[in-house]
């Protein structure tokens, strides 16, 4: 079984927690994604790794609580375990040869982007990290990326902490400052991506990015995952999840992800419901 | 010793729900012979002496053996027949076509009906499944291990035979449960998934490992899997990637693979009334092809509500690959087949919702490289085809994970693994493969015989090592 052995808090959307998975933990690499079901009848939902400890043989898993699902699997704690947990999925991010880098994250793609920071500032690259949230409450892992960065920008859309903007404000900045980048990494949601790759095509500069579509197995057997790269059909859990960010067909991807949006708010006001029972 | 023979030029027909009825639940559709029926049927089998059944058989089950047993009323003893040959009988017996192997060369054909070998397979499974409350007897152990990837009918296959030779076996399933398609694509209606799960019990009652949640490739190599005391490895990790047409518009919403839809439907069983898993409730629904898979994608997309459905296939009825029964089942409950009919483009509205298919007619020109008529586009046929949901159900092709992970195995063009005859040996030594992931798409009983040889030669290759 797949133990929950630390839980925290966030803020108050998103939940940290550390898995015992040590066969998972001992292969995993920045950009791979995990599968778990909370429960024996829940959803599987893919999550990017955010982080692992290989002599530990915990995996970290950060997320935001938008669904039943993530509901469910909130509603665990320390101790207690995971129906199922399957990883390491997907093509690891990489990383060969990148001497600077900026890398940008969005709300709680933050923490997919940050153990790609980790890995980077590990390797000896310059790293810069742009992180981007709606307000000062949403702010998650500042000191993690602050002890991987050479520089890190933190921008509110409000202005409540930081500097009141947009990731692709400071991004132009640095980039206007002189700033050379080998490549832009950007994660996040998928409008962020869409504007930091528009940004990063007219410099010219190479950006990946990384998708998280609706998928069931990840191992290459539904094809609902499937997105348009540079024209051709390709399936994030197989052939991604990172792919070039200026070949990637964004608004299709954005269509795609409202899918089940009736069926996700309805499964969220349900959950409530039940949470809410089992409280009483 | 039967006397009697039953001399009736046709098979006993099988019990069936109503069509009215089960288009609308998800309750197995073939209710299954009585013990008089089956008795009954089984005086029809004349035990020819060169048993043409028998070859026609992937797997060589000993057919006029157990249908000799039948019809003396001694079913354990046609269940252990049966056994010696297959792991999975229940299942075989239902999802087999046997008019294309065994009932193809049935004598009593020639003059009327086949003799209904796989309904009577079916009921033997099921009569023991019922009866006999026995656990299987636990092989002597041989004190040698072998790694079997995927716990589909390939796999289990290869699992139970070489268990029962006395192998510790471990299978790897990347998905939370075993059983490959027999879970995730083939729909309760046709085989309940409680007849897989006493198939795979029986198993693990024999010694079987089976590990969930694992994904080779990924979590483990197959180098690794040798590191930890393997002496073989057998890949059955079935089809991949579905295939798509490269049309515009195959991207909104509202276009599934059948293995996307199918497994909402029966693996995360989107058909339950509480089920937490999404999907579409359609109300016009296309299913492009014409296989099993097509018929099993259209007759669910029945079930879980819509009005209309329809089977959209590019060459006549003649030529549907499925099971000339799926095909007559699907008629029954509704299904409209458009034959003779390609999709060009799926059309959507603002929303990014498919909301038409546009279509051309064909028709059937000169014989191709297969032997079968090419389907040639009948000039100025478009058409729209009025539907919200596209099911493409064209095939698939071999999952890349464990090719992308394993130096010196071998692959075709078409991503299958290269083997060596019939005996599954792959280009890398000790190691297997056989099974939709060597073959590409095709049947579970073919799967099943590819498993069945393989486990043989990896059994005879670790005998002849040591």
């Amino acid at each position: 079984m797949y133990k929950i052995v630390r839980k925290k808090v966030l803020n108050p959307t998103v939940t940290l927690m550390d898995i015992e998975a040590p066969l998972i933990a001992k292969k995993a690499e920045p950009g791979q994604f995990i599968i778990f079901r909370a429960k024996e009848d829940s959803e599987r939902v893919p999550l990017t790794i955010a982080d692992f400890d290989r002599d530990k043989g915990t995996v970290t898993i950060i997320f935001q609580i938008v669904g039943g699902a993530t509901m469910e699997l909130n509603s665990l704690n320390e101790g207690d375990c995971l129906h199922d947990f399957v990883g390491p999925l997907g093509k690891p991010s990489e990383t060969d040869g990148l001497k600077k880098v900026a890398v940008v994250g969005g709300g709680v793609g933050c923490a997919i982007a940050y153990p790609i920071a980790k890995k980077l500032h590990n390797l000896g690259c310059e790293v810069h990290s742009i992180v981007g949230f709606r307000n000062k409450d949403l702010v998650i892992l500042e000191d993690e990326f602050k002890n991987v960065s050479d520089k890190l920008c933190m921008m509110t859309d409000d202005g409540s902490y930081g500097t009141k903007g947009l990731v692709t404000n400071a991004l132009e900045e640095l980039i206007k400052e002189g700033n050379q980048y080998d490549e832009v990494i950007a994660i996040g949601p998928v409008i962020m991506m869409k504007f930091v790759c528009m940004l990063t095509k007219k410099y010219d500069i190479k950006t990946i990015v990384s998708m998280n579509p609706i998928m069931i197995d990840g191992t290459g057997m539904c094809g609902g995952c499937r997105l348009t790269v540079g024209g051709e059909t390709k399936f994030a859990c197989v052939d991604g999840p990172d792919f070039d960010g200026h070949l990637v067909d964004f608004d299709e991807a954005m269509h795609r992800g409202t899918m089940y949006r009736d069926f996700e708010a309805h499964a969220r006001e349900s959950s409530c419901n039940l949470l809410n029972k089992e409280v009483k | 010793m039967a006397i009697n023979k039953n001399m009736d030029p046709k098979k006993c027909p099988m019990p069936v729900q109503d069509p009215m009825i089960r288009r609308n639940n998800f309750e197995e559709v073939a209710l299954g012979y009585t013990y008089e029926m089956a008795v009954n049927e089984a005086k029809r089998c004349l035990n020819c002496k060169n048993k043409p059944c028998r070859s026609a058989c992937p797997v060589q089950i000993d057919i006029p053996a157990f249908i000799e047993r039948v019809a003396d009323e001694d079913m354990e003893g046609a269940y252990k027949i049966i056994s010696q040959s297959s792991s999975l009988p229940a299942v075989c017996g239902r999802v087999c076509p046997q008019e294309k192997q065994c009932e193809s060369k049935c004598v009593r054909g020639i003059k009327g009906e086949s003799v209904g070998i796989g309904r009577l397979e079916r009921f033997v499974a099921d009569w023991h499944r019922e009866h006999c409350k026995e656990a299987p007897e636990m092989p002597v152990q041989n004190g040698h291990k072998v790694a079997i990837i995927g716990a589909g009918p390939s796999g289990l296959t290869a699992a139970g035979d070489l268990a029962k030779l006395g192998y510790k076996v471990t299978v790897y399933e990347a998905l939370h449960l075993a059983g490959g398609v027999l879970v995730y694509g083939i729909p309760e209606f046709r085989l309940p998934k409680i007849i897989v799960q006493k198939e795979i019990d029986n198993l693990k009652a024999i010694g079987v490992d089976v590990e969930t949640n694992m994904v080779i490739g990924k979590v483990l190599t197959i180098d690794e899997l040798f590191e930890m005391g393997n002496e073989a490895v057998y890949i059955g990790s079935g089809a991949g990637l579905p295939r798509f047409m490269n049309i515009p518009g195959e991207s909104l919403k509202g276009v599934y693979s059948a293995n996307e839809y199918l497994t909402r439907i029966n693996l995360m069983k989107a058909y339950l009334p509480d089920s937490k898993t999404p999907i579409k409730h359609s109300k016009k629904v296309a299913v492009v092809g014409g296989g099993n898979v097509a018929m099993d994608a259209a007759r669910s997309a029945k079930r879980m509500g819509a009005d209309e459905v329809y089977i959209v296939y590019r060459r006549g009825m003649e030529e549907l690959p499925a099971r000339k029964e799926e095909v007559e089942h699907a008629e029954e409950e509704g299904i409209i087949f458009k034959t003779l009919t390609n999709p060009v483009e799926v059309l959507g509205n603002e929303a990014g919702e498919v909301c038409g298919m546009k279509c051309v007619e064909m028709e059937l020109g000169e014989p191709d490289a297969s032997g079968r008529r090419r389907p040639v586009t009948k000039e100025n046929s478009e058409f729209i085809l009025n539907v919200d949901t596209m099911i493409m159900a064209i095939g698939t092709s071999p999952n890349p994970l464990i090719r992308s992970t394993t130096p010196g195995l071998e692959t075709n063009t078409k991503g299958c693994i290269v083997t060596d005859g019939d005996n599954g040996l792959t280009t890398r030594e000790g190691v297997y493969a056989g099974g939709d992931a060597v073959t590409g798409a095709a049947t579970v009983i073919l799967a099943m015989g590819a498993g069945k040889a393989a486990a043989k030669a990896i059994d005879e290759y670790i005998k002849n090592k040591s």
